[in-house]
């Protein structure tokens, strides 16, 4: 019972994070139509900046600067980048997202070469906030669990309160007509992107002292970011939150328990083949839930997109 | 998004004159001719194997246009048709009763056949749709069929892979297949069947129907098409001719790993193509040459090789979306008014500059890495076949210049440019 | 069009094969391992390692044979097995006839097996694989061949070292084994539970399970496992990332026993396991790093990162590839005959530079060498890694280890 409470916490923790990044991408997404490869990207610059900036200002200051200078670095690539391709067509803007993802990868191992860096957190945070069960909850993730919360109410504020947000909104329906209304779509369009690539540039720094400030930090995390808007319905921020928090629990639960395959097929009333290692499904009988927790997201979103193409929450097709 | 799905919006597919289900001779002569004689000018073997590799991915890649440039289909999980193919073939390899009865130049059409096994299954489901909803159904399958590889060690061996011998096949017309250079006469084969059989493929009504779909799937419909099965059949062949790349692999390195099947692989096709250019059938043959070339050839020269390939990904992306191929074929409407020869000195001029830029900005890119990167007190680097000092003034002055310079010069000339071009584009006596 | 691209390619590869024709007086290694991509942090250092070692250790002291200097052409593999075969291959054109790999037991599999099919197919340019870091016991058991040499430790050697140390502690009554879900997470998860049940059936194997390799974010849930077992040792083989991430994880949730494992130090790993590793990471690995054995061993590190102030000497082992060839092939009286150097080494006795002797054993080509298990620790630390303060000390030494051990190797020679 302890162990499935401190589990919660756990996967909470992943799924806020994951969260951060989804967030983004599929305000991104709703407004532009781009699914954007390189944001994983922006959640490593995040980290790296953060990095660098607090060997010289200290953690705080790196949480603060590192997601703007990110999401500056967002706006520019929509301004000079992706604006330009934008009228090719869909398919190069994805293929151009693509190649950023790539090119950015390069760049960081450029400056700041392959091992990892010894990004820490900070020193005010290093202590066990409690324990359950002889398991301890680092403050650190209490921390992180704030912000992610903090971050999702002050968005949603944004997008269903504030004037900016109506705008937003709208345009996302019908561009058109808000350009009409006299309203700079292409600049609204800007800053939704320099926003988008800046939460995942705070994402990146919150989980860079955690998961590791490495130049594989991107491959790492960018497709499950996909699974996860496309699991939650593409543009729907309440989509990505609950499909966010599926995922995590789901990854912890199933590694965090050891299911064994073995079990399952006995209780169908299949017979385990003897000897087991000689059998061509020897796999299949010995696969335990550890082993594929990190594909079950894509073994969801293959149904999903199978039996309800515009996700948990999406209102229209994918 | 699913009825924007374009390649690209020039749509030079309707550019090919349609229904004719020749060969047009020339080319294949040419290609049959440079393939037949190449190995005689490069009598390394490690050129032989590079040309082998080429090959491979030229199939693959020209396999991979199926989808993407002539259906409008993006996906992000290819390689997994080649490497399950290739695992196939591996275990048929490693089959000493059936692989001792079967001559080895046909084992590909058994990869084929897997390739497309796979791809009839998945396509089953994932080609309902087009769009995002194929992109994502595909990136998805990838990621399981390559989580798979580590899980599934009967069939995919684990992370050490399965690897057999190819000579304990039948001989082949005394053949045994032992020498690099014998590999290549298969695999050159097998490039020009597969390539006119593509090639064949996109001239038959379902593949003029593969670009109908592409650019109006709703219009296709009213044609009385099922867009649906039209996605389909270019999947599942597709997936054939991947499968034929992924045996072939086999054949010449006898091992396959998960590396085959990863969504790293898949990108790299997806890059390949797409810098060829998906417009046009040769496109991804461009795209596969100088690729490898990068790869195998330009790593051995810098370690920063995978930094430039992505700035060339990029700028094609950005400003060539028509990939190298719709460079080359830019330059018909002036071949076609004989007017190409007014490009030339041009051409000399901007590019030669911009050359010289690149150049120096490479050497700089190089030197600052150098810089940053190397030990302490160690101060040489080679670039260009130069060895210098990285700390010394003049090495910096002079790649800054030429990068300066040679930018400049391409600025400057680019007007002159523009100015031929358009002289070369419009007929003699037009309006100006 | 064609035209145009055959001449690109002639240009290219003309330019690729004859840049680095081979020239007579040099005898040239070439260094398979990645140099781009994530594991580029650790083929890098070690490329230092052999550039450092052929210079210090042979054409310093005036070369092999009669002058002979040794050069070491660096490959980049990108880890991939196919690069690797097709770097192989450029190695092979350029007339070199040893290979050096080390970074993963997949590619060092490809590796010997191409070797091998090379050597049968083409007797008259036959070429050496000095197997310098690949630990796959199979390499030197049903897969070993006579081109194949290792001097590393092989996974059950180190295992059986670590198991000497685990038995002698009566503290440990409880064991968690973790690892990478491939051939050798799951090598060392069967030599632990084989070692375990022979040395201490008492022990209780509380944990045995395998994750996937690199693909995991977050170890948090496998370290909640792990506490709540209420082990009081863990095992692990995990290396890179994978190691790291679940090394601070168990320590950050609550776990403060022993972790016994391969590959926890350098390349960044010491810095950043830094204070939290103090005490609890345990390392096997062979070659004396703290505290020096003996002033050669000392004023080689010295000098070493006194060029590479950056670098660490992460696989001292390098140093006796060097060395034990260079003797070869002045004992073979021949550089290009590598049939003979191959059987110079054989059996070949050698003093290690970093204390201890060691042997190449001839049934299987592996190396037989003392093996130590150290601590992550600052205190008392000549040589720290990383620039970090914190570096690897000698706890245990077993010497010579499974210098009798079984193998089920059954080598053809030519």
């Amino acid at each position: 019972m302890d162990l499935i409470l401190v589990n919660l916490i756990d996967g909470l923790v992943t799924g806020l994070l994951l969260f951060m990044l989804s967030a983004g991408l599929t305000l991104i997404f709703s407004m532009m139509g781009v699914l954007n490869f390189a944001h994983a990207s922006f959640y490593m610059l995040g980290a790296y900046f953060a990095f660098q900036i607090s060997l010289a200002l200290g953690f705080w200051m790196g949480l603060l600067i590192a997601p703007l200078v990110v999401g500056v670095m967002g706006a520019g690539v929509e301004r000079y980048g992706l604006r330009r391709v934008h009228q090719y067509g869909h398919v190069p803007e994805l293929i151009f997202t693509f190649g950023l993802a790539l090119l950015i990868e390069e760049l960081v191992q450029f400056i700041w070469g392959k091992n990892q860096m010894p990004y820490e957190a900070p020193e005010i945070l290093q202590f066990t906030a409690f324990a359950i069960a002889g398991n301890s909850i680092p403050a650190y993730k209490i921390f992180m669990i704030f912000i992610s919360v903090a971050i999702f109410i002050g968005l949603l504020w944004v997008l269903t309160r504030t004037r900016v947000g109506m705008i937003i909104q709208a345009a996302l329906t019908y561009p058109k007509t808000v350009e009409a209304l006299g309203h700079n779509v292409p600049l609204i369009f800007m800053g939704v992107f320099g926003v988008g690539t800046a939460l995942a540039g705070v994402a990146g720094v919150i989980a860079g002292p955690v998961l590791g400030t490495f130049p594989g930090m991107a491959f790492v995390l960018g497709s499950i970011v996909f699974v996860t808007i496309v699991i939650g319905g593409l543009g729907s921020l309440w989509g990505a939150l609950v499909a966010s928090l599926l995922i995590g629990w789901i990854t912890t639960f199933s590694k965090a328990y050891n299911l064994r395959m073995e079990d399952l097929l006995t209780t169908l009333g299949f017979t385990k083949p003897e000897p087991i290692w000689d059998s061509p499904w020897r796999d299949l009988w010995s696969i335990t839930s550890p082993q594929i927790a990190d594909i079950l997201p894509y073994i969801l979103m293959v149904l999903i997109l199978i039996f309800r193409p515009y996700g948990l929450f999406g209102k229209r097709d994918a | 998004m699913t009825d924007q799905l374009t390649t690209d919006p020039t749509k030079p597919a309707q550019r090919m004159r349609a229904g004719s289900m020749v060969l047009p001779l020339t080319p294949w002569v040419i290609a049959a001719i440079a393939l037949l004689i190449l190995p005689f000018i490069f009598t390394a073997n490690s050129a032989i194997t590079i040309m082998n590799q080429m090959a491979i991915t030229i199939i693959f890649a020209l396999a991979y246009n199926m989808l993407l440039g002539q259906g409008g289909m993006l996906s992000f999980g290819h390689a997994v048709y080649a490497g399950v193919g290739g695992f196939a073939c591996m275990h048929i390899i490693n089959n000493d009763a059936f692989f001792s009865n079967l001559p080895l130049p046909l084992l590909p059409i058994f990869g084929g056949l897997f390739g497309m096994g796979l791809a009839m299954i998945v396509g089953s489901f994932s080609t309902r749709k087009a769009g995002t909803v194929f992109a994502m159904i595909s990136l998805g399958v990838g990621e399981l069929i390559a989580a798979c590889s580590v899980i599934i060690v009967a069939f995919f061996g684990g992370e050490e892979g399965i690897s057999g011998d190819r000579t304990y096949g039948l001989p082949f017309l005394g053949v045994e297949f032992l020498q690099q250079i014998e590999v290549y006469y298969l695999i050159a084969v097998w490039l020009m069947v597969s390539a006119a059989l593509m090639y064949l493929y996109s001239r038959t009504p379902l593949g003029r129907m593969a670009n109908a779909v592409r650019d109006n799937p709703e219009r296709a419909e009213f044609l009385g098409y099922s867009a649906r099965w039209v996605r389909f059949y270019s999947f599942v062949a597709s997936g054939f001719f991947a499968g034929i790349a992924g045996a072939l692999f086999a054949i010449n390195y006898e091992i396959l790993t998960e590396e085959n099947l990863n969504t790293t692989q898949s990108g790299i096709i997806l890059l390949v193509t797409f810098l060829g250019g998906v417009g046009f059938f040769f496109g991804p043959i461009l795209g596969a040459i100088v690729f490898t070339l990068v790869q195998t050839v330009l790593s051995l020269q810098t370690e920063l090789w995978g930094f430039y390939l992505g700035i060339v990904f990029v700028v094609t992306v950005m400003f060539f979306p028509g990939g190298l191929a719709g460079l080359i074929m830019m330059h018909v409407p002036a071949k076609r008014l004989g007017k190409l020869g007014r490009l030339g000195l041009p051409y000399l001029k901007t590019l030669g500059a911009g050359a010289l830029g690149c150049l120096g900005a490479a050497a700089l890119i190089e030197m600052v890495f150098h810089v940053r990167h190397a030990s302490v007190g160690d101060h040489e680097i080679t670039v260009y076949w130069t060895t210098f000092d990285t700390h010394g003034v003049l090495p910096w002055v002079l790649a800054i210049g030429a990068t300066v310079i040679g930018f400049g010069l391409a600025r400057a000339t680019a007007p002159g440019l523009v100015a031929a071009w358009n002289d070369a584009n419009t007929p003699d006596g037009a309006a100006r | 069009m064609l035209k145009s691209i055959t001449l690109g390619v002639a240009t290219a590869l003309t330019l690729s094969v004859s840049a680095l024709a081979a020239s007579a007086d040099t005898i040239k290694i070439a260094f398979i391992d990645p140099l781009s991509g994530p594991f580029a942090g650790t083929g890098t250092n070690g490329l230092h390692q052999y550039e450092f070692a052929a210079e210090e250790l042979v054409n310093k002291q005036g070369g092999v044979l009669d002058g002979d200097m040794f050069e070491i052409v660096a490959f980049d593999n990108k880890i991939s097995p196919k690069e690797s075969l097709i770097q192989l291959q450029v190695a092979i054109d350029q007339g070199i006839r040893y290979i050096a790999q080390g970074n993963s037991s997949g590619v060092a599999n490809a590796l010997t097996e191409a070797i091998d099919k090379h050597n049968r197919r083409n007797p008259d340019d036959k070429v050496l694989f000095l197997n310098y870091s690949a630990v796959d016991p199979a390499l030197t058991n049903d897969k070993c061949n006579f081109w194949h040499f290792r001097f590393d430790a092989n996974a059950d050697i180190k295992m059986d070292a670590l198991t000497d140390v685990i038995a002698e502690d009566d503290g440990i009554k409880k064991v968690y084994i973790i690892g990478q879900d491939y051939s050798f997470g799951k090598a060392v998860a069967a030599a632990a539970v084989r070692f375990i049940g022979e040395k201490r059936p008492d022990i209780e194997i509380v944990g045995n399970e395998l994750h996937p390799i690199g693909k995991v974010k977050d170890f948090t849930p496998y370290s909640r496992k792990i506490v709540a077992s209420e082990a009081d040792a863990i095992i692990t083989g995990n290396w890179g990332a994978d190691m790291l991430g679940l090394g601070k994880s168990v320590l950050e949730n609550g776990y403060d026993g022993p972790i016994f494992t391969y590959y926890a130090a350098a390349d960044g790993i010491t810095a950043a396991f830094g204070e939290t590793g103090e005490g609890s990471l345990r390392l096997v690995a062979e070659g004396q790093i703290n505290p020096p054995a003996n002033d050669r061993a000392a004023a080689y590190y010295e000098a070493f990162k006194a060029k590479y102030p950056d670098g660490n000497i992460s696989q001292a082992r390098i140093t006796n590839v060097i060395e034990m060839l260079a003797r070869a092939i002045d004992e073979a009286g021949s550089a290009t005959d590598v049939v003979k150097v191959a059987y110079a080494l054989e059996d070949m006795e050698h003093e290690s530079l970093w204390g201890g002797s060691i042997k190449m054993r001839a049934i299987d080509h592996q190396l037989i060498q003392d093996v130590h298990i150290h601590a992550h620790t600052d205190d008392g630390i000549t040589f720290d890694y990383d620039n970090s303060g914190y570096g690897i000390k000698v706890e245990n030494t077993v010497t010579m280890a499974a210098m009798d051990s079984e193998t089920s190797c059954k080598m053809r020679r030519p």
